[in-house]
């Protein structure tokens, strides 16, 4: 039986990879649609000076880049070397998208990101901004796979479980494709990125406008960013709403836990803005709720219901009880007992054998389940509930405090005297973080709602691991940890570096902070 | 559409491209890393060595990324019991391959030469290693690797890492290390003049040698020692994919059966013995970029050559026969299959047209004018 060390060890490899690698995406989702909106300005207008702030900004996301690039590479290889059996049981859907991004997206975004950086004095004006715009299109493709990918994770439509090759395989790939928890989660997470490095441009450029240097570039960056940066935040915050309601649809597990909802409330239900939830008495501590508000993210109507944590542990026990026969018939089929009953009984409870499955954690042998193990596992199909429900408030309030921001600054840039104005300076400085720690936030109340599956419904996270002994994953978390440390700390170093140093660093004469040739040139 | 055995095999062959895509592209990228710290002296020749890849290296490495996906949706099983079976050659691969990003786009960012000769060599270990192990695994799989399934085709892996260093695997590793190296030396004998153009000229005379040598010495192994392995069951290559529906043998001489076969295929090995010498002929009259030809048919020659041997193997296991993984047991589905090769079919081609215009941009000698003119934006 795999060891329940064995798995908290790989959750606990991937959630720490990926959410580094997600420090890096959104930026260079957003900065590379920055760089299009400059270098545009550019070619239309000729001023050098756009073209100095596309390099410079440019310049900064490419010590970003290196690491995107570096941390995704663990990425792919991580299903296979810690989720082996997961990478078995559906790769057939799985393995699609992420193929497909290579060959569509990723190409495109690697090979044009080299002319961008080296091929100013290659390409005419029209041309190079040709390849910043193809960069920038295959960067947000590279996302639209990815998360198709994950999509299907959350809400696996299109494919059917196979008892002869024992995995789930494709019958649809429109409706994975179209998958409409894939669609919400592209919007929301790219805009989010477009988000982050609008904030970045925003909180540098705010710093050189309180230092009051290069204060033309800055002021041209800090509008930039400040109108891109509200387009963006309006996005996020609208579509964010909308993957809510998917959720709503999919995953009911996810969205009661998010919201502290424990008993089914009569429709529209109200929404908890504050609460403290208890989980060993399945009750909240204290709550202030706000009517209705719940039933219109959740539904999008006045009169239909949404379950409650109860009432689904309820519900998700009569699919248990139904899975284990599910599993029950399924080890007869594997045996090569293909009697017609038994093919019957499969079928009928087939739709629950995710269910069944998830009672793998707890005996070998589906025979031997008592009824505490079948409570048991109805109550692990509920995330934990305090985490899930103050990640997503915090997540909301910062959005809204970027919205008041975004506001404020895209105001200001349109009267023209934003530089006159140092606490909004100042707050944009300070807010540098907040759209890091929101994203991250986000892919948490995503990924940690999905639990206990991989593959929502499908597949439980605890059969998903690869047979690989306690040791090899002390030793890989390790060797990743400090790998990721070090890499953090020479990444940031540049970045802090060149963005002190300002448009100086490219040398061209015509800034403050201007850098010497170096000696060995 | 075709029919599931068909796509079968088109997917062998598809796989196999895109190894040698890998080989072809981010391997001269891997053998100019390999060889920096040797044929850059001081700090600017290495910035000239580390700008004839600057541009391109990024769009190489997708290759390697685009194979990886490629085997997942492919032939999952092979992705997942690989990759969780080899788990330290798989993070050693990968933590070499950290250094090249950061190495590439950091190392000119501070003048400090402690920096930059640390960063050297990260790109050095970051082009070594990967095809030192990529050679190490291909001995294994020739040999056989301990796995076995469960019934519900979980796969356990019953080896250990340090077992995956044995002799016969190592001189594979000594094949693909010397392969890549000598790509990556006509490579530089193409993008470089003066001194650091004569170095590399030479190390692709000693690594297109080594290379005859290895590669012949791996064969004569093979051919002498190392038994191969045969499906005894019939095969319904239309079957519905199931590894543990079969029975194997291992017999020695095995793996050069399909060159009786298929008396085609031995022009494989072939084209290694003539495309080698080749490059390193045109190398020294000058003709570098027909050089470059020549050594991507050689890795077409090593490639096709191991795969021909073990086809319809992919990942033959050593303890328990019957788990071994071949074409028509562990792929995808007959539809994800078919979606997977339109996709293929229409990329590809688009991939290659921009690759070669990047490069059309990109053309020319990197020089020490060139770096010192571009300070501060070059590598």
């Amino acid at each position: 039986m795999i060891s329940e060390q064995l798995v908290d060890l790989s959750r606990l490899q991937f959630a720490a990879t990926a959410l580094y690698h997600f420090l890096f995406v959104p930026l260079t989702l957003g900065m590379t649609w920055i760089l299009v909106i400059m270098e545009s300005v550019y070619v239309m207008t000729g001023k050098t000076i756009y073209k100095d702030m596309t390099r410079f900004w440019g310049k900064l996301f490419g010590i970003n880049f290196a690491l995107g690039v570096t941390t995704g590479i663990t990425m792919e290889f991580q299903f296979g070397t810690n989720w082996a059996y997961y990478s078995h049981y559906v790769g057939d859907i799985f393995g699609a998208p992420l193929a497909i991004e290579g060959l569509m997206a990723f190409f495109l975004e690697s090979t044009f990101i080299g002319l961008f950086f080296f091929g100013w004095d290659r390409l005419s004006r029209q041309q190079h901004l040709l390849v910043t715009t193809l960069m920038a299109i295959g960067t947000n493709l590279s996302a639209l796979w990815i998360l198709i990918a994950n999509g299907w994770m959350q809400n696996p439509v299109g494919a059917e479980f196979s008892y002869i090759t024992m995995r789930m395989e494709m019958v649809d790939f429109a409706a994975v494709l179209f998958n409409p928890d894939a669609q919400a989660k592209f919007v929301h997470t790219v805009s989010a990125g477009y988000v982050t490095g609008s904030m970045f441009v925003l909180a540098i450029s705010s710093w050189y406008l309180l230092k009051k240097r290069n204060v033309e570039f800055a002021r041209r960056s800090f509008s930039i960013a400040a109108a891109f940066g509200l387009a963006s935040i309006l996005s996020t915050i609208v579509l964010g709403d909308e993957s809510g309601y998917t959720v709503g649809e999919a995953q009911k597990t996810k969205l009661a836990a998010m919201e502290a909802m424990w008993e089914t409330e009569h429709a529209p239900a109200g929404f908890n803005l504050i609460a403290f939830p208890n989980e060993k008495e399945m009750r909240n501590t204290y709550a202030l709720e706000i009517p209705y508000v719940m039933g219109l993210i959740g539904t999008r109507s006045l009169d239909k219901e949404i379950p409650g944590i109860k009432e689904i542990i309820a519900n998700n026990r009569a699919r248990v009880v139904s899975g284990i026969k599910a599993v029950t018939a399924l080890d007869a089929l594997r045996k090569n007992d293909t009697s017609p009953e038994v093919k019957k009984t499969f079928e009928a409870h087939k739709a629950d054998l995710g269910f069944g499955l998830l009672l793998r954690k707890y005996v070998v042998s589906i025979s031997d389940v008592t009824p505490e193990m079948i409570d048991q596992a109805a109550r692990d199909t509920i995330p934990k509930v305090a985490p899930m429900f103050w990640s997503f408030r915090i997540m909301v309030g910062l959005g809204f405090a970027m919205l008041a921001l975004f506001v404020l600054a895209a105001w200001y840039s349109v009267k023209g005297n934003f530089a006159e104005k140092p606490w909004l300076l100042r707050w944009a400085l300070w807010f540098l973080p907040a759209p890091w720690i929101a994203a991250e936030l986000g892919w948490f109340v995503a990924e940690y709602g999905r639990q206990p599956w991989t593959i929502y419904g499908v597949l439980p996270t605890h059969l998903s691991v690869s047979t690989l002994s306690i040791e090899s994953l002390y030793g890989s978390l390790a060797g990743f940890i400090g790998f990721y440390t070090l890499l953090l700390v020479v990444e940031m170093y540049l970045m802090v570096r060149f963005a002190r140093q300002g448009p100086g660093s490219l040398g061209t004469g015509r800034y403050d902070n201007e850098v010497a040739h170096s000696p060995h040139a | 559409m075709f029919d599931y055995a068909t796509l079968k095999v088109i997917w062998w062959l598809l796989v196999g491209v895109l190894l040698i895509g890998f080989a072809i592209m981010d391997g001269h990228d891997m053998g100019v890393g390999t060889l920096l710290p040797f044929v850059g002296k001081t700090d600017n020749e290495r910035r000239v060595v580390i700008n004839t890849v600057g541009p391109h290296w990024d769009g190489n490495q997708v290759w390697f990324i685009t194979g990886g996906g490629a085997i997942f949706a492919a032939w999952p099983l092979v992705y997942a019991t690989a990759f969780s079976g080899f788990y330290w050659a798989m993070l050693a691969v990968l933590w070499a391959l950290f250094f090249r990003p950061v190495g590439f786009d950091y190392r000119s960012k501070i003048d400090n030469p402690v920096w930059r000769k640390t960063w050297d060599w990260g790109l050095f270990v970051g082009g070594a290693i990967p095809p030192l192990i990529f050679g190490v695994a291909f001995g294994n799989l020739l040999q056989g690797v301990p796995f076995h399934f469960d019934n519900n085709l979980a796969s356990y892996y019953t080896g250990s890492f340090w077992a995956l260093l044995n002799p016969f695997a190592l001189l594979c590793g000594l094949v693909s290390t010397t392969m890549i190296t000598f790509h990556g030396a006509v490579y530089l004998a193409h993008r470089t003049e003066g001194a650091i153009g004569a170095r590399s000229r030479n190390a692709s005379y000693i690594f297109g040698t080594l290379l005859i040598v290895t590669f012949s010495l791996a064969g004569i192994w093979l051919w002498q020692s190392i038994p191969g392995y045969v499906i005894e069951t019939a095969v319904s290559p239309n079957a519905l994919p199931n590894p543990l529906g079969k029975s194997v043998i291992r017999e020695t001489g095995a793996w050069l059966q399909n060159y009786q076969r298929y008396p085609l295929t031995t022009l494989l090995p072939l084209l290694v013995y003539v495309m080698a010498p080749t490059a390193m002929l045109l190398v020294s009259r000058g003709k570098t970029l027909l050089g470059f030809i020549a050594s991507s048919i050689t890795i077409i020659g090593v490639i096709g050559t191991a795969g021909v041997s073990m086809f319809p193997f992919i990942m033959p296991s050593s303890t328990d026969f019957g788990s071994s993984l071949t074409v028509w047991d562990s792929v995808s589905s007959h539809l994800t299959l078919g979606i997977m090769l339109v996709a293929t079919l229409i990329f590809m081609p688009i991939i290659i047209i921009y690759t070669s215009w990047a490069y059309k941009v990109m053309a020319g000698k990197v020089t020490l004018a060139y770096i010192r003119e571009n300070d501060h934006s070059a590598y």
